[in-house]
């Protein structure tokens, strides 16, 4: 009962300031996205129908998280969405893996191509991977020991089935386990294919590779 | 010749000191670094290129800026930059420094406002916007963000601007709360100021126009935005654009109180 | 024409701190542009520093200094009210010369 007045109460005020103080926030939204889909123009790859939002980044375009059924939804619809790797062939080369994950080239208009071997995984941006590597961004969280910290000590043993899938689907559509997480689809949206994809696999969970020394 | 000392910081020279080292000891060196710079920011030869522009009789009018209002009446460029951007009578719009700079030049010199728009940042009139914009910032330089928020338009622009902040899209899914949102995180070694509050003195907001020691280019805050969102992966922002002027409206807004040190020296 | 440069002298004790900045491409002739072409060098060759008309410093400069340049140096000697003339030459011929008073 008090609950109900509380909420009675407050909407009752937010209808009262909009008249008091221009537009409601619900007006605002729309004026907002009126903006951004005026204001921007082609440039080269950058077209401007890349202001178009799909469910997943529209729900995550706010200060504040999605309702958890919303969440849930997105997290659904993108784990639905992962390709698995052809013939369960998860893996590929550790040392064209870091060579990728070293280059933060693709997709912007000033690139010539949005072709995914024309792009990097962006990946020393956010992550600390390999130790060497000092230059590193901290926006996610350390990879260094990736693979060792969860116990992979031979990719073919079926105990590590699990976390080799979870790496691959977290790869193919972050969205499947975070629905706004800040990592890009690197696999859902065509920035790298699954060569690319085995390669940092191979980087992340080899246990020669030097992530997990 | 013997009796006088050289000492001649060369930028090539002074990042040969940085490279080694743990993470913490290359943020340090690029700290002193930075420091090292200060004294001889080269932004220094823009404002003196743009204070001359300012004063001298120019455009199709052959007249000065001398009377363009920034804000605080005809001809004060002190304390300006501190409060825009700011909803302006005349135009009727909310403008930044640079989108009003060119309204003084079409009105006042009679040159074209659209023209300037479409020029290529560093080129033309474009670059004489962007030495202006540094002259004019630092005659505010240290004091105090106070953008004014009585006008509806202004806070209107202020709750745009902070939509446009967290309006996530494109192939890599990115905003510009991905990247400045949170404190204490980098992209690389670069620190990344959180700008949905007063990031500090002299962080984020209030440290552009600033000079880029890696390209040797002056950057004026629209260039600023527009490559973040080159690096969003967006497309193209237009000049003066009402999504950079909104930007400016809500980060200016959030750095209340943060001490101006524009125009800085970065990387 | 080029940019003026920017020069300040200040007096500490018996000697002036003379800072200069020069407005100026430094194009080293290795860079490319974005049609593959290379860009022609274009860098100081020669910086000179008068005071009140006589020679104080000749420097020699290549293409590894940076755009727009930042140089240092103390002239012994200097009192308020001297002149400091700094002069550049580029290689492809073009000069400017600057002048301050030392404050």
């Amino acid at each position: 009962m008090h609950k109900t007045h509380a909420i009675l109460a407050a909407a009752a005020a937010t209808v009262l300031a909009g008249c008091a103080s221009g537009p409601s926030p619900a007006e605002l939204d729309a004026q907002a996205k009126a903006m951004m889909m005026a204001n921007f123009r082609d440039q080269g790859i950058a077209k401007a129908d890349r202001l178009k939002q799909d469910l997943g980044q529209a729900a995550c375009s706010s200060d504040k998280p999605p309702a958890d059924s919303v969440a849930k939804e997105i997290e659904a619809a993108a784990l639905a969405s992962i390709q698995w790797p052809a013939g369960g062939q998860y893996f590929g080369d550790w040392t064209r893996g870091e060579r990728l994950a070293q280059s933060g080239r693709g997709m912007t208009w000033t690139d010539t191509s949005t072709a995914t071997k024309d792009n990097g995984g962006n990946c020393y941006n956010c992550h600390q991977i390999d130790k060497a590597e000092i230059s590193h961004g901290t926006i996610g969280p350390s990879l260094w020991n990736y693979g060792k910290i969860r116990g992979v000590k031979d990719v073919t043993d079926p105990a590590s089935a699990a976390i080799i899938q979870y790496t691959w689907g977290k790869l193919w559509n972050s969205k499947a386990y975070t629905a706004c997480s800040n990592m890009p689809r690197f696999g859902h949206m065509k920035l790298l294919d699954e060569g690319q994809i085995r390669d940092l696999m191979s980087l992340l969970l080899d246990p020669r590779s030097p992530v997990n020394q | 010749m013997k009796h006088l000392i050289t000492s001649a910081a060369v930028a090539a020279l002074a990042f040969a000191s940085v490279g080694t080292g743990f993470a913490q000891d290359a943020t340090k060196g690029i700290e002193e670094y930075r420091k090292m710079l200060e004294d001889g920011n080269p932004a220094e030869l823009f404002e003196m290129k743009g204070e001359e522009l300012w004063k001298q009789k120019r455009g199709p009018k052959q007249a000065s800026l001398e009377k363009c209002d920034l804000g605080k009446g005809p001809g004060v460029v002190k304390g300006a930059f501190v409060e825009l951007p700011r909803y302006f009578a005349d135009t009727g719009r909310v403008q930044d420094l640079e989108s009003r700079l060119v309204t003084c030049m079409g009105t006042l010199q009679g040159f074209n406002e659209e023209e300037i728009k479409k020029t290529p940042f560093g080129r033309g009139e474009m670059a004489n916007v962007t030495a202006l914009a540094t002259w004019i910032a630092t005659a505010s330089r240290g004091m105090r963000f106070n953008l004014p928020t009585a006008h509806p338009e202004e806070r209107r622009f202020y709750e745009l601007g902070k939509r446009a902040f967290f309006y996530r899209a494109g192939p890599h899914d990115f905003s510009c709360a991905a990247c400045h949102a949170q404190e204490n995180i980098r992209i690389r070694l670069q620190d990344l100021p959180n700008l949905t509050k007063n990031p500090g003195d002299g962080v984020g907001f209030a440290a552009w126009p600033a000079y880029r020691v890696s390209n040797g280019q002056m950057w004026s805050m629209q260039l600023r935005l527009n490559d973040c969102y080159r690096q969003q992966r967006f497309p193209y922002p237009g000049f003066a654009s009402d999504v950079t002027i909104a930007l400016g409206s809500y980060m200016g807004i959030n750095a209340k109180g943060a001490a101006s040190i524009a125009p800085a020296i970065k990387r | 024409m080029a940019d003026p440069m920017r020069i300040r002298a200040q007096v500490t004790g018996d000697k002036a701190t003379v800072r200069v900045l020069m407005s100026h491409e430094m194009e080293t002739g290795q860079r490319k542009d974005s049609a593959g072409k290379t860009i022609p060098a274009w860098f100081i060759q020669e910086v000179t520093v008068a005071h009140n008309g006589k020679n104080v410093l000749t420097a020699q400069w290549g293409p590894a200094v940076s755009k727009n340049p930042f140089m240092q140096c103390v002239v012994k000697g200097a009192k308020a009210g001297d002149k400091i003339a700094v002069t550049w030459v580029d290689n492809k011929g073009d000069k400017r010369t600057d002048e301050a008073t030392v404050s």
